[in-house]
């Protein structure tokens, strides 16, 4: 709050002096120093005067999903004065235009390094150019950008989809050979995220590879869902129509999972049973259907990247060389562990 | 006596104008004393208020000019999208070089702009409802170029966009012990010079007293002898031309179009010519304004950026106090003008 009032403090001095009193100058621009924040996560405004914190600028997309408003709060919390740093934070609101003016204030206002989460892949050069002329390194994070020269960023920290893709089908692979099942011919069919998104090119990839390897897996049909759950219900509905023996649902996300799931339960049969759901992301709600028995496997995409990009800037720091490409790590949770788990899900 | 008129509206029109601007150095100070220990103050941080918002200033320039006639154009939003979109595309999937591509577009702008115009100038149809038209339709034709991204890759484009001008003076050496100038783009310039001709046209030009002529009262400017279809024919066409340009500009800082670019960009011209003192009554209003009007913006999110932990949302709050403050001095002012008129 008083971070706000300072803020305003601000405008009113403004107003202050269109009518002449220019005194209140000074005792306004002393009422952030005094400001201490009141919200534990984000580190105060004041500790940026402290000398020895590694000041990091984080551009963020937005808070558009709970993965997102995960991904924002695991910087908060691992960026702190206590850890030796002082995050900037912003909120893009899905504009890239705002978050290459956030990058300018980053550069100007001399932070050690800047992450970026970016909103779109393209137009990245001119803005990049500059933090590379002030010698600030630049840490991308969750998606990849499309720049001609690949110096323009320090390393990418994000989730592997294809690896997601094929951890799906590993499990899969398990589950079936518990059953006894593994002798059967399966008949699976897919819900595709949107497509040209990363995550759906990734998991298409590591699904179709690892389906591929087993000749019992019979892949009937794969549609866009668009990453939706009313466009995953609809396009269930349109594949139950036309196959009456599907065994396998592979949902992209979770949410289109939920989809499937009503779907499958609008023509009498049962989820998580008659038809094996097998989904991605494992978001909180997901925890919740594994429990009650409907899905039967989420593939984690982990938006805590905070403590991963905090590792390579320790290293920075040492000098040390970094790889360009770094995955989090990612782990597959299903009905026997969802119980267990759902009390540490911070998504 | 109309010139009487006239010669009042400009005066209460300067004096909007220079609460905007002490409003705006008020704002900027304070910045630099609340945060002093961040550079605040560096002549980079000052420059980059017309480098990130070079688009913004060429659309509020042409927006102004618009509401001065006591019109509106809420496409030029989506003018921009699809200036973005169109010249990434000729570019990169027509290998069409980026001169001619640049040509074009600008000509789709005057075409869109000649389209509006016709519309609400010889139809008599209201300007609110032909741009919102407009608008979707130039968001429309965005999505039916390309759904897809597509990234600027042209080397003469990317040299025009990468184009630093560095300053003479001012440099300094940053934390990583780095010399670094400050610097504009050519984005800066060209907005500056749109500003600069506007400003000319506005104030010593046939055309110009025309505007403000129309905008003040149409039927006393029809009465005067104006062309007032044509007079409005010709702002809508120099708004479509200036719609194109700040695409182009826009491209230039984000060298890549996408079907969301530039989404809501017609609501901050509009806001930043109202900050600016422009009456959405029309007859009143000053291109300085408004180019003060962004200024103001872009310190608030600076502001915010520099601050670190406040929600960028707040962007919007301050905007929207700002924009009520203006709206009750204006009409404070009009109502002080029409007492002493009677």
């Amino acid at each position: 709050m008083r971070k706000i009032v300072s803020l305003l403090l601000g405008v009113a001095l403004a107003a202050g002096m269109m009518t002449g009193c220019g005194s209140a100058a000074p005792a306004s621009s002393a009422a952030p120093a005094s400001s201490d924040s009141n919200a534990p996560a984000a580190p105060a405004a004041s500790a940026a005067e402290e000398k020895g914190t590694i000041v990091v600028g984080y551009a963020q997309v937005g808070a558009e999903s709970d993965w997102r408003t995960a991904n924002t709060k695991s910087f908060q919390t691992t960026f702190v004065p206590e850890n030796g740093y002082t995050l900037i934070f912003d909120d893009a609101q899905q504009k890239q235009e705002n978050q290459i003016k956030a990058i300018r204030n980053f550069i100007a206002q001399e932070v050690d390094y800047i992450v970026l989460a970016p909103v779109v892949e393209t137009g990245w050069e001119t803005v990049l150019g500059e933090a590379k002329a002030a010698g600030i390194p630049v840490i991308l994070s969750d998606r990849m950008i499309d720049v001609s020269d690949d110096t323009l960023y320090t390393c990418w920290v994000g989730g592997n989809f294809i690896k997601e893709g094929e951890d799906g089908v590993k499990w899969l692979n398990d589950y079936l050979k518990a059953q006894g099942r593994d002798n059967e011919d399966i008949n699976v069919v897919m819900l595709q995220g949107t497509i040209g998104a990363s995550a759906e090119i990734g998991r298409t990839e590591g699904v179709e590879k690892m389906l591929k390897e087993n000749p019992h897996y019979k892949l009937l049909e794969k549609q866009t869902g668009e990453f939706t759950q009313t466009k995953g219900q609809e396009v269930m509905e349109s594949f139950l129509k036309a196959y009456d023996d599907i065994d396998v649902v592979i949902a992209q996300n979770d949410n289109m999972a939920f989809g499937a799931i009503d779907a499958i339960k609008a023509v009498g049969k049962v989820p998580g049973k008659d038809v094996i759901i097998v989904s991605f992301d494992a978001v909180h709600a997901a925890f919740e259907s594994m429990i009650a028995g409907d899905m039967n496997v989420s593939v984690e995409c982990n938006p805590l990247h905070g403590p991963r990009v905090a590792e390579i800037i320790q290293k920075l720091e040492k000098g040390e060389a970094v790889e360009k490409i770094q995955y989090v790590d990612e782990k597959v949770y299903d009905q026997t562990n969802a119980e267990k788990e759902l009390p540490n899900r911070l998504y | 006596m109309m010139i009487q008129k006239l010669k009042n509206k400009i005066t209460g029109n300067s004096f909007l104008l220079m609460i905007t601007i002490l409003l705006f150095a008020a704002m900027y100070i304070a910045g630099v004393f609340i945060f002093a220990d961040k550079n605040f103050g560096k002549m980079q941080v000052f420059l980059n208020l017309f480098i990130s918002n070079a688009g913004l200033i060429v659309a509020a320039v042409g927006m102004t000019m618009v509401l001065i006639t006591g019109g509106i154009d809420i496409s030029i939003g989506s003018v921009i999208g699809m200036t973005c979109m169109l010249l990434a595309w000729m570019m990169e999937k027509k290998s069409i070089g980026a001169v001619p591509a640049i040509a074009i577009v600008l000509l789709v702008g005057i075409v869109f702009g000649f389209a509006q115009g016709f519309l609400v100038a010889y139809l008599k149809i209201q300007p609110f409802i032909v741009t919102l038209a407009g608008m979707f339709f130039a968001r429309g034709m965005t999505a039916i170029i390309s759904s897809e991204m597509i990234s600027i890759q042209n080397p003469t484009f990317l040299a025009m966009a990468n184009a630093k001008l560095y300053l003479p003076f001012g440099g300094a050496v940053n934390k990583k012990g780095v010399m670094i100038y400050p610097y504009i783009y050519p984005s800066v310039i060209i907005a500056l010079i749109v500003l600069a001709i506007l400003f000319v046209v506005l104030k010593y030009t046939k055309l110009g007293r025309a505007i403000y002529a129309v905008g003040g009262n149409e039927q006393s400017a029809l009465l005067m002898g104006l062309n007032v279809r044509r007079t409005k024919m010709k702002v809508y066409v120099i708004n479509g031309f200036l719609a194109a340009l700040a695409g182009f500009v826009f491209a230039l800082n984000s060298c890549g179009g996408f079907v969301e670019q530039a989404r809501g960009f017609e609501m901050e011209a509009i806001a930043s010519a109202v900050i600016g003192g422009t009456l959405l009554t029309g007859g009143v209003g000053n291109v300085i304004g408004s180019l003060f009007g962004v200024l103001i913006k872009g310190t608030i999110e600076t502001f915010i950026t520099f601050q670190g932990t406040l929600s960028s949302w707040w962007t919007r709050i301050v905007i929207a106090s700002l924009l009520c403050f203006f709206i009750v001095l204006q009409s404070i002012f009009a109502a002080i003008k029409l007492r002493r008129a009677k």
